[in-house]
């Protein structure tokens, strides 16, 4: 998406009425994104850069603080509770991109076929996008720890007669479900977007050639659809590495630690005193994170070509 | 990607399914696939049916905490006692206060750099500006939030109004580039119009470009709005006193305590959420076309 770069700058005015270039630029202009850029700097800039800056420190959040180079770096490398709530955000982002990404594929394609009531129903399946995440989580909570035993104590269904939220191996996919339940709208609408640009006349052609849509989806549909499908994935990853609101409200990273996000883990350190320790894990995190966006890039680069 | 464009989803059945009505003829519906999908909804509709049902329960009714009962009889004690627990007039208000700022200096300052990015996009500096109001797009707000709580508290802006500024910073990078992409497609000649007229650029703003960058506006608006109210993270962290707390970090006090009068926190929690869906409500056409138009154009 919005990462190609914008290569068309506006169309050239015809000579005369443009400032040259020499001229200094118009102060209305300045003023309209000075400011800006400067609370900018001051509130995105200058904090990325001190948390990098403090994480070859010792700092504890406030006081004197020494360098220590990549000691805290080594450590965290070595920390099973920081490798393991690594692991548990992109093995979790993964599962629910997929999830995710099916699901609006689906919906999409149900929702540009000929049905009826489209688009009120529509409109339904985007409410998940416009509330909250941390009070749906709190609504799903109650979904999970009381609802889902009832009923399954009900039915006598043994696995789920205990609330999966209290359970270590299970836990983590009350949080998969939310998660989709709220990322899925976002993803469907751009993937409608994308079914209604295709050209109608390529199905036609290609039912008079005698393909099914079976096959229609597999030869036309799908392959038009590639970038969408890329740029849908990797907007839900970038998302979904961040996961704090939903763990929160479902789970608060239990039980134990079981479901405890980067976020989360970045988070603890002002409470516990380890400013500079989890600004190393920040710092490894944006990494990745960019690690994600280059792929990104690349991907979409080629997909223009 | 004018006005048109907003047209283009979600909204009538005049919008194409052109190749569905070439292989269908014109009034045959899909019937199976209609049913599939009107119950795939349920899975949308069931978990707000629980919050609505829950909320207008008895105490002694919600105890039971069966889900799909019936609110019978009917009661507002929950909204009473939510109204007083969350003290929601302050933290309604406090809400409120954030989401405003937010809109409007998303609406504002976007629009403004956005014009000034496109109208010198041949200026180094400009061009510089716009990559690296961009790049904070990749920053994610873990990485920061630690640093800015140290900020905001050493500048006094740990406050709902510090963090209605840091909402406008963190949408400003994709707003800048929904509104420079839109401003792209309008034609020059109308500013020009106005510069022959005699127009400084500051009535040329509000007079020509303002009124063209509207309908994305509304969307950047809209999703700042969104974006705002339901806003966890940043609030939580940012503001330090918790009586001037938003309304998605006071409903956390029913997970703790009262855990078992579901009937209040229901009831709290769907007067959090219940603005939010009015909103999209009566803008759903530009919700509908915004993500799209933020995600695929350009």
């Amino acid at each position: 998406m919005s990462l190609t770069s914008p290569e068309a700058p506006a169309a050239t005015p015809p000579a005369g009425l443009r400032p040259t270039p020499k001229r200094r630029p118009d102060k209305t202009h300045l003023f309209f994104l000075l400011p800006t850029l400067i609370a900018f700097t001051l509130c995105i800039a200058l904090p990325a850069v001190m948390g990098i800056f403090f994480s070859f420190t010792n700092s504890v959040g406030y006081g004197e603080w020494d360098f220590v180079g990549l000691a805290n770096y080594e450590l965290m490398f070595t920390d099973p509770a920081i490798m393991a709530s690594f692991w548990f955000t992109i093995w979790f982002s993964a599962v629910t991109v997929i999830a995710t990404n099916l699901i609006a594929f689906l919906l999409a394609v149900g929702l540009t076929a000929q049905i009826r009531a489209r688009v009120p129903m529509r409109a339904i399946f985007v409410i998940p996008m416009v509330v909250s995440p941390i009070i749906i989580a709190f609504v799903f909570q109650f979904l999970f720890a009381k609802t889902l035993p009832t009923a399954a104590q009900a039915v006598g269904f043994g696995p789920l007669e205990d609330s999966i939220l209290a359970n270590p191996n299970l836990a983590w996919l009350s949080i998969v479900i939310v998660t989709a339940w709220q990322a899925v709208p976002g993803a469907m609408l751009i993937y409608i977007a994308g079914l209604l640009a295709i050209p109608g006349d390529l199905y036609e052609a290609s039912a008079l050639d005698g393909a099914g849509p079976w096959k229609q989806m597999k030869m036309i549909t799908i392959p038009l659809m590639a970038s969408y499908i890329v740029i849908n994935v990797i907007l839900t990853f970038k998302g979904f590495l961040n996961a704090y609101d939903i763990i929160i409200g479902l789970t608060d990273g239990g039980p134990g630690t079981s479901t405890r996000s980067v976020a989360m883990t970045i988070f603890s350190g002002f409470e516990t005193g380890d400013y500079a320790y989890q600004m190393a894990t920040a710092t490894i995190f944006f990494l990745i994170t960019l690690a994600i966006a280059v792929v990104q890039l690349r991907l979409m680069r080629r997909k223009d070509q | 990607m004018s006005t048109s464009s907003i047209d283009s989803i979600g909204t009538t059945r005049k919008v194409p399914t052109n190749r569905s009505k070439a292989r269908l003829g014109k009034d045959k519906f899909n019937l199976p696939l209609t049913i599939v999908l009107a119950v795939c909804t349920l899975a949308v509709l069931v978990p707000l049916f629980v919050t609505v049902s829950m909320a207008f329960k008895t105490g002694a009714q919600a105890v039971e905490g069966k889900a799909f009962s019936l609110p019978s009889p009917l009661s507002i004690e929950g909204f009473i006692e939510a109204w007083r627990m969350t003290n929601f007039p302050v933290t309604f208000m406090t809400s409120v206060f954030v989401s405003a700022i937010a809109v409007a200096g998303a609406v504002l300052i976007s629009s403004m750099a956005a014009y000034a990015i496109h109208a010198n996009w041949e200026r180094k500096f400009f061009k510089f500006a716009f990559f690296y109001v961009l790049a904070a797009m990749f920053l994610p707000f873990p990485v920061l939030a630690l640093s800015q709580i140290k900020l905001s508290g050493f500048v006094g802006l740990d406050t709902p109004l510090g963090v209605g500024i840091l909402h406008i910073m963190f949408m400003l990078g994709f707003n800048v580039l929904l509104l420079t992409t839109f401003l792209r497609g309008m034609p020059h000649e109308l500013e020009e119009a106005a510069r022959i007229d005699g127009a400084t650029t500051w009535q040329t703003f509000w007079k020509v470009i303002f009124p063209v960058l509207s309908p994305m506006a509304a969307t950047v608006g809209i999703f700042a709005f969104l974006f705002s109210w339901n806003d966890f993270m940043m609030p939580s962290m940012i503001i330090s006193d918790p009586a001037m707390q938003t309304l998605p970090v006071v409903n956390q006090l029913f997970q703790s305590q009262f855990s078992s009068n579901y009937h209040i926190s229901f009831a709290s929690y769907l007067m959090a959420m219940a603005p939010a869906i009015i909103v999209f409500i009566f803008t759903q056409r530009w919700v509908l076309s915004g993500v799209t138009q933020g995600a695929v154009k350009s």
